[in-house]
């Protein structure tokens, strides 16, 4: 029964040895990006046939856990690019001054404008709460009817979460000062909350929650995936916060030149037409071909809510607190 | 010497992490969540313990088809991936669940699942199985003789408890409830999804905070350190109250315990009952939730069963000779003795999040982390195993010691030859069990692999959580009924050798 174990060190022994000529490149990503189900694989078999090298995925748990990896490994990582960034961690990562220019110049399909000179998107999504329409037929319209219905709702912990703490980004970009007001009036709404996306979900399509936090583009994967109509996300008027996912590459890279073309390759067609049927997002930009026909019928939010990465950061210590402060009671 | 190599593994781990930034304060938030890790850990022991007495000494003294069997099930809540184990909880309990759908059938009101109450349920759910496990060792440890006393002296069942059970229950107890409080220590996932909200936040959720966000190693350190302060404390105080126990020797001949007719026939079936009832509804439900995509599960997901399987065996060799040299250490007593008895329970209250990232750090200037996942996967699933391995097997060798001790020594029996006369046929059930937990433990870990995560070697628990978070939950489902069934067969494997030729 060792046969695996002892087979995967010998692979990895020879893989070493057959690839000693082959340049690797190293990307450090979070873990479903690089599993079979997400993007990975697609992105693998495309890059791999035309850069003539070896591309390499370190899958390291979620966004924020990618950039607790990469502080632990500081200057002497192993990785040459890091995926999977959002504009909660961007300035952070931008502190620990591991980065360096992607110098990649390409015109987006974000729903805002973006100009970094470290962090290249590669998708992007609005924050929504998903619904099943046969058990809640008229969903509220914003957050504070979502907050005096009856409603019970699923959330992440901004803490261990990064939609968790999209979540509280998005009521204080849309309220302000009155966030604090909002969490106290959500409270009672507020089923559970759990440690990630995963349980979230899980929890909602067992029939556990009315509502889950979670994405405007979740319904197409049910849609596209299990022919099933039933999902959909609800519109909220006072717009939806979004999610943007970066790249940067590290000033240490040993594949410098590899790494800008991974860049440079990651807003092509052959990588951006991988993401919506695998990361479920919208591409940050829009493949020739267009999207799936299951993403036509999406829910399109008028406004789009983003703060910038220093303000997002700043933000977030009182932001947990006040939410912790409005839930304990 | 391993006791020692345990100890500064640790401490090493710690002080790494410790060091590695500047020092910070632990603030008024933190405080509750050391408070509330506690608090909720002590109600979980209690009330796991306090159900499992019952049900042990139901199972003790009665026999029936399919006893076997049940006790051997008793282990599959404790190997559930939490996560997994809580969904199944909510199929039965839940806003959604069995229970509540027949009360709204009835025109009565909802019970809610999410609270303190829900955590408790929860941990009880995982945990009690374990304690009726350690204290069924201990109502199979009585000597036939001591029974056979009470019966000439005609005891009734009063006298019989008084006199034998409650000595035996004051050498079991205090270990039982040891072990689980430390499990519900550390506890994370289901305190969160189950508390319902930051009120249930506990030291290991602090920790992740510490660490994802703030990056704030020195915090998490001392975090870690608070933790193993509170694991250190329930420790001495289990050592006070852990009575040795005074029932003598006997001949290891089997003798069923009596079993008195009457009312507490009928009260003892009923514990069985419901207790079964309890304990298997959640697992049922699991089971009828994974087995329709069973079939069409994909390729990727066997390949890392077979991993998980191999894993799993080489934490159960590593666990069986790290318990016998440190349960042979300890046995022996004299000053050192409780030193590595506390050294071996230390592993328990590690955050695995620290351990994994003071392992991280003294790894990464020598090896590429991501080159050995599994190498130090099973290094700390053994290390996390031992304190249940050690209080396992630790009070039947004390036992063995003590009652075949002078025979042995008059015989000059020492080394393998007297561990395998004296001692092995003594500690073979505790032993097999606490391999198997090791085994299955190990199988169901996702805590530390995260970290290390690579591309080689993916665990069949790490496949689980990626069907989940790709969407593809009845997948997930499928595959978490296949790791159930693995961890379980593993465990088996270990157990029933613990328990061949004995008589439970």
């Amino acid at each position: 029964m060792k046969a695996p174990f002892l087979a995967t060190c010998g692979l990895m022994a020879a893989s070493t040895l057959a690839m000693a000529d082959t340049p690797v490149l190293t990307v450090l990503t979070y873990d479903s990006f690089a599993s079979d189900w997400g993007p990975g694989p697609v992105v693998e078999k495309a890059f791999e046939a035309e850069c003539g090298c070896d591309l390499r995925f370190i899958p390291a748990g979620d966004g924020a856990a990618l950039l607790a990896r990469l502080r632990l490994e500081g200057a002497r990582s192993e990785a040459d690019v890091v995926l999977g960034l959002d504009t909660n961690l961007t300035a952070a990562a931008a502190e620990t001054g591991l980065f360096a220019p992607h110098g990649v110049a390409a015109t987006l399909d974000l729903p805002v404008d973006w100009s970094d000179a470290n962090f290249l998107p590669f998708d992007w999504g609005w924050f929504a709460f998903v619904h099943d329409t046969t058990r809640v037929p008229s969903p509220p319209t914003s957050i504070e009817a979502l907050a005096e219905s009856d409603l019970k709702i699923v959330i992440q912990d901004p803490r261990s979460s990064t939609p968790g703490l999209g979540l509280l980004m998005w009521v204080k970009a849309a309220y302000g000062s009155r966030s604090e007001e909002i969490w106290g009036k959500l409270a009672d709404n507020i089923l559970t909350v759990t440690p990630g996306w995963s349980e979230s979900y899980d929890l909602f399509l067992k029939g556990e929650a009315d509502m889950v936090l979670s994405y405007t583009t979740s319904p197409a994967y049910h849609l596209i995936a299990e022919n099933d109509e039933s999902k959909a996300a609800a519109a909220f008027s006072e717009g939806h916060y979004l999610q943007v996912e970066v790249a940067g590459v590290l000033a240490n890279a040993k594949q410098p030149e590899l790494a800008r073309r991974f860049m440079e390759f990651m807003v092509s067609d052959a990588f951006q037409s991988a993401i919506p049927e695998t990361n479920w997002m919208y591409p940050a930009k829009t493949p020739a071909g267009g999207l799936p026909e299951g993403f036509g019928g999406l829910v399109l939010p008028e406004t789009s809510l983003l703060f910038p990465a220093d303000e997002a950061q700043a933000l977030r210590d009182a932001a947990i607190e006040e939410w912790r402060g409005a839930l304990a009671r | 010497m391993l006791a020692a190599a345990i100890a500064g593994l640790m401490a090493v781990a710690l002080a790494v992490v410790f060091f590695r930034a500047g020092s910070s304060r632990l603030g008024a938030a933190d405080w509750a969540a050391v408070r509330f890790s506690a608090t909720q850990a002590a109600v979980s022991a209690l009330a796991s313990v306090a159900l499992a007495i019952p049900v042990a000494r139901a199972l003790a003294r009665r026999r029936f088809a399919g006893r076997a069997g049940l006790i051997a099930a008793l282990g599959a809540p404790f190997l559930l991936p939490v996560v997994v184990a809580v969904l199944g909880l909510l199929a039965i309990f839940g806003r959604a669940g069995v229970l509540n759908s027949g009360l709204a059938a009835l025109g009565l009101p909802q019970v809610g699942i999410y609270g303190f109450h829900g955590v408790v349920l929860a941990h009880v759910f995982l945990n009690m199985p374990l304690a009726v496990r350690m204290i069924l060792h201990g109502w199979q440890g009585v000597p036939a003789e001591r029974v056979r006393l009470a019966q000439s002296l005609g005891l009734g069942p009063g006298g019989v408890f008084r006199h034998i059970e409650v000595p035996m229950l004051r050498g079991v107890v205090p270990g039982a409830l040891l072990a689980v409080f430390l499990i519900c220590l550390t506890s994370f996932a289901v305190v969160l999804i189950l508390g319902g909200g930051p009120r249930a936040t506990t030291v290991e959720l602090a920790i992740w905070q510490a660490v994802r966000f703030d990056f704030d190693l020195s915090r998490a350190a001392m975090l870690a350190a608070v933790q193993f302060g509170l694991c250190a404390a329930a420790v001495l105080l289990a050592a006070r109250w852990t009575a040795p126990a005074a029932l003598g020797a006997g001949l290891d001949r089997p003798l069923a315990l009596p079993a008195p007719g009457g009312w507490r026939r009928m009260a003892d079936g009923l514990v069985i009952f419901v207790a079964a009832l309890f304990l298997a509804l959640p697992v049922a439900v699991l089971v009828v939730w994974g087995v329709s995509d069973l079939a069409d599960l994909p390729a990727g997901v066997w390949n890392a069963a077979a991993t998980s399987v191999a894993l799993a065996l080489v934490v159960a060799g590593l666990t069986a000779l790290a318990v016998v040299a440190l349960a042979s250490a300890v046995a022996r007593g004299g000053g050192l003795a409780r030193m590595v008895e506390a050294a071996g329970m230390l592993p328990m209250a590690a955050s695995s999040l620290v351990l994994g990232i003071g392992l991280f750090l003294m790894l990464h200037p020598f090896v590429a982390p991501s080159r050995l996942a599994l190498p130090v996967t099973a290094l700390v699933n053994t290390l996390m195993a031992l304190p249940f391995a050690l209080r396992l097997v630790l009070p039947a060798w004390r036992a063995a010691e003590l009652t075949q001790g002078r025979l042995a020594d008059s015989l000059g029996l020492v080394g393998w030859a007297r561990f395998r006369l004296a001692v092995l046929p003594r500690i073979r059930r505790p032993l097999g069990m606490a391999v198997g937990l090791a085994a299955a433990l190990a199988m169901g870990d996702l805590g530390v692999i995260a970290l290390f995560a690579s591309d080689q070697g993916v665990t069949l628990p790490l496949q689980v959580w990626r069907l989940m978070g790709a969407y593809r939950t009845d997948q997930a489902e499928a595959a978490a009924l296949l790791l159930m069934g693995l961890s379980f067969a593993v465990f088996i494997l270990f157990d029933s050798w613990g328990r061949r030729g004995a008589d439970t």
